[in-house]
């Protein structure tokens, strides 16, 4: 009873596990994980376009909110996406390892014993019979590197043991890849940072604009070194007419521990313990704000980011300290300004050849002292009085470099000082990375190796009657087996006819 | 230094495509016509290589040379590898299908897909031509890279070995369909077709694999990340595994035979999806489509 009762209790997890470490299984949730990956590429994704996920959640607010209970923007992290990788590589070890352990024994162990019955192999030949026939089956068989044994009356002869040991190697590659994915992303880190030509920033966590970390990241693993941003080129298309203004490059050079040198697009600048990379690039206008009293209440360049291929540019100017009233300043600048007709402005090339710059002007209490993060790249105008704005009181300042231009309601001026770059930088630094690729190619070689070797099985027998008899059998998809058979045995019959 | 771009350059090139469309539209004729006058033959005639056969392998091989020259001039034109948008994506996979074809011939007798391959590369060709065709233009910063080279001619690889492995699907499913039984009985046997398309899905298989790890590295050069799970990379990697469950498939019992040929097929339907549909209506970072 009590053995009954056990031998249930097993059944079950038993036959789970069969079921589970079956080939059948591990092709449905090979195309299970095929369709599963299908809604990310449909779906904007946090971890690529947040902004994206943002916009959506504006659009369709009610359907995003329950698409979101299903992880719809974080498929490949999601529970449902987890599931089936982790189900498909359980299934993968419990696959493997008894495999292992059998090609094991195989690789020690004679090939097997000839079949009684060799006329129902796929190839089967008959020949004379001739006396040393099958020792020399045996010499050619070796010499051709078969692992041999000889029997009573036959030879029997098998080649190929690296096609399973190719096929092994590559799946525990494939949990080298996973584990070495898990490990690095957790070690991982990736900041992102903004730097103004003349800024430098030293590598910790309060100089980054924005971090994000993988779960096992120490803060300590952060290098201390410093970049400096000493120069930023873009250099445009001047030549071909119907390509004009397509940037050909950018070269951000800086200096970082006392060395000089340029990050640019594919090429990432090797900095102690991580890359840094060259991600973005704009205008950042040098500006000077005088309040209403004279004093100067703002100077320096801000960030201005871009808004089309021309660098059309937007930027926010937030004057908290003017008096008397605080200022607030939407600014457009147009590297090559064009006026539309409808009196707006316009950047037709991506470079400052005609500079110019507008600002809507509003003033006001911009809220800065709530204790709330605000966002600088947006100003929120609700509980502002416009100043000047295209359909404000006033018109839009307008501004080129060297300008000093008055506000209305004798809230200061503006100056605008002159321009400089700035570049994005991101600092990333992913210790899986070399170990993914390593075990990535030993997949992709090991897969080769198997998938292009044939395993092969020969035998040779003496009948009775002193008739020969030779047969073929190939563990996989093998064109050549025939023709293999035949080359073999022209050469044992070169062989025996010789002596 | 600026690349000197060559658009009159590149209408001749585009001159030569469309001369080797019409090399190829011929050959399909010529192949097609075979076909028709095969039906009416006994086995032993069939046998032979029929002139209107040889002389269909001859406007291919013309068409190929003329649409070489033509992919090598785009690239002239352009300054740098012809494979940078789609219109140059579709003339290298054409120009790469008909060499596999043909390389492949000498080894396995696979004859019998001509039209197939002809069709398709006539298909591919026209739809670069009349839709995808941009001026030649430079690349953006993010694509100067010798992976471009690389990552994409051994995706267009992969393609073409897919493509010819996809049409012996076709002509496996149709076969065992019983449809077109008297055109389906010039064909091979049911078992050497499956073992044909194996082969060629193999090839193929191993250079996705390569594909797919050349653009990891290349996403960790310019994006500072080997994978993201971009949309293209979402797509490299659904095709990988869709090709992956066809392998286990065909190794599987009961799985193989009809299943793993529509299984084969999907797959291939993956890939042009990819290319057509994700290229141009999906967002991603790979907005290189060039329309
Ligand atoms: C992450 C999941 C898996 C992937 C991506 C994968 C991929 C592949 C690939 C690409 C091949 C052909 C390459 C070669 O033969 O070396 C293959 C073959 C094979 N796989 Fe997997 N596999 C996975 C999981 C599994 C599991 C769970 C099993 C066992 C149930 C399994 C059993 C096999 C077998 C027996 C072959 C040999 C097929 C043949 O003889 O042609 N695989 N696999």
């Amino acid at each position: 009873m009590a053995s009954n009762l056990f031998s249930r209790l097993i059944f079950w997890p038993r036959w789970f596990w069969r079921q589970l470490t079956s080939m059948r299984t591990a092709l449905f949730l090979l195309l299970l994980l095929a369709i599963a990956a299908v809604p990310g590429s449909v779906y904007p994704q946090r971890s690529a376009d947040p902004n994206g996920v943002r916009i959506f959640f504006d659009n369709n607010p009610d359907i995003a909110e329950v698409m979101d209970d299903f992880q719809l923007f974080d498929v490949y992290t999601s529970v449902w996406f987890s599931s089936i990788y982790i189900l498909l590589f359980v299934s993968l070890v419990g696959c493997v390892f008894p495999r292992t352990k059998v090609h094991f024994e195989a690789l020690r162990t004679q090939p097997v014993q000839t079949p009684q019955n060799l006329k129902r192999m796929p190839v089967f030949q008959k020949a004379q019979g001739q006396a040393g026939y099958l020792e020399a089956a045996l010499e050619v068989l070796k010499s051709k590197h078969y692992k041999v044994a000889m029997h009573q009356d036959s030879v029997s002869a098998e080649k190929g043991y690296i096609k399973e040991t190719g096929n092994l190697v590559f799946h525990f590659s494939l949990i080298g890849v996973l584990i070495a994915v898990g490990v690095g992303g957790g070690l991982s880190f990736s900041g992102q940072r903004v730097l103004v030509v003349g800024d430098s920033f030293v590598n910790n966590l309060a100089s980054y604009d924005s971090f994000s970390p993988g779960p096992f990241f120490d803060e300590a693993q952060l290098e201390p070194f410093s970049v400096r941003l000493d120069d930023f080129q873009v250099l445009y298309d001047l030549q071909n007419p119907n390509n004009l203004g397509q940037p050909i490059d950018f070269i951000a050079s800086v200096t970082s521990e006392g060395k000089s040198s340029e990050v640019r697009v594919n090429y990432p600048l090797e900095a102690p313990g991580a890359s840094i990379y060259l991600t973005g690039n704009g205008f950042a206008p040098v500006i000077t704000v005088f309040d209403g009293e004279g004093n100067v209440a703002f100077s320096g360049p801000s960030v201005f980011l871009p808004q089309d291929s021309n660098m059309t540019s937007l930027g926010v100017i937030k004057v908290p300290d003017a008096l008397p009233k605080q200022v607030g300043i939407i600014a457009f600048f147009y590297p090559t300004a064009e006026q539309l007709e409808s009196g707006a402005y316009t950047s037709i090339y991506p470079d400052p050849i005609d500079p110019l710059m507008t600002m809507n002007v509003y003033s006001g209490d911009l809220g800065l002292d709530e204790g709330v993060p605000k966002n600088v790249f947006a100003l929120d105008t609700e509980n502002l009085e416009v100043v000047a704005s295209r359909d404000g009181p006033n018109d839009p300042i307008q501004l080129r470099i060297g300008e000093t231009v008055e506000l209305p309601n004798q809230l200061g001026k503006v100056r605008f000082d002159g321009l400089l770059r700035f570049a994005s930088l991101d600092v990333a630094y992913n210790p899986g990375g070399i170990w993914v690729l390593l075990f990535a190619l030993l997949a992709l070689f090991s897969m080769g190796l198997s998938l292009m070797t044939p395993r092969r099985r020969i035998w040779v027998r003496r009948n009775k009657d002193g008739t020969i008899e030779l047969a073929a059998l190939a563990r996989s998809d093998d064109p050549r087996l025939e023709e293999v058979l035949v080359e073999i045995r022209t050469v044992i019959e070169s062989k025996v006819g010789s002596k | 230094m600026t690349i000197v771009l060559n658009e009159p350059l590149s209408q001749v090139s585009l001159l030569f495509v469309s001369a080797a469309m019409a090399f190829i539209a011929l050959a399909l004729v010529l192949f097609s016509l075979q076909l028709s006058k095969l039906l009416g033959q006994t086995p032993e005639e069939r046998a032979k290589l029929s002139n209107i056969e040889k002389i269909g392998f001859i406007v291919t091989a013309v068409g190929t040379v003329v649409l070489g020259i033509g992919v090598v001039l785009r690239g002239v034109a352009a300054g740098r590898v012809p494979w940078a948008n789609m219109y140059e994506f579709s003339i290298s996979s054409a120009l790469l299908i008909l060499l596999v074809y043909l390389t492949s011939l000498k080894i396995k007798d696979v004859r019998f897909i001509a039209t197939f391959v002809t069709g398709f590369v006539l298909v591919t060709l026209f739809a670069a031509v009349s839709l995808f065709y941009v001026e030649v233009k430079t690349l953006m910063p993010a694509l100067q890279s010798y992976w471009l080279v690389i990552h994409v001619v051994v995706a267009i690889l992969a393609t073409s070995f897919f493509a010819i492995a996809a049409g012996l699907h076709i002509a496996y499913l149709v076969k065992s369909s019983n449809f077109a039984k008297r055109l389906m009985e010039l064909f091979p046997a049911l078992e050497q077709l499956e073992r044909l398309a194996y082969r060629f899905n193999v090839v193929g298989f191993v250079l996705w694999s390569f594909t797919l790890i050349a653009g990891a590295i290349w996403a960790e050069r310019a994006w500072h990340r080997y994978w993201g799970w971009d949309t293209k990379e979402v797509w490299t990697f659904i095709i990988w595994t869709l090709y992956a469950g066809y392998l286990h498939a065909m190794a599987t019992r009961g799985w193989n035979g009809k299943r793993a040929a529509w299984l084969g097929l999907v797959a291939f339907l993956a890939i042009i999806f990819n290319f057509t549909i994700v290229n141009q209506f999906f967002k991603g970072l790979h907005v290189y489509s060039g329309l």
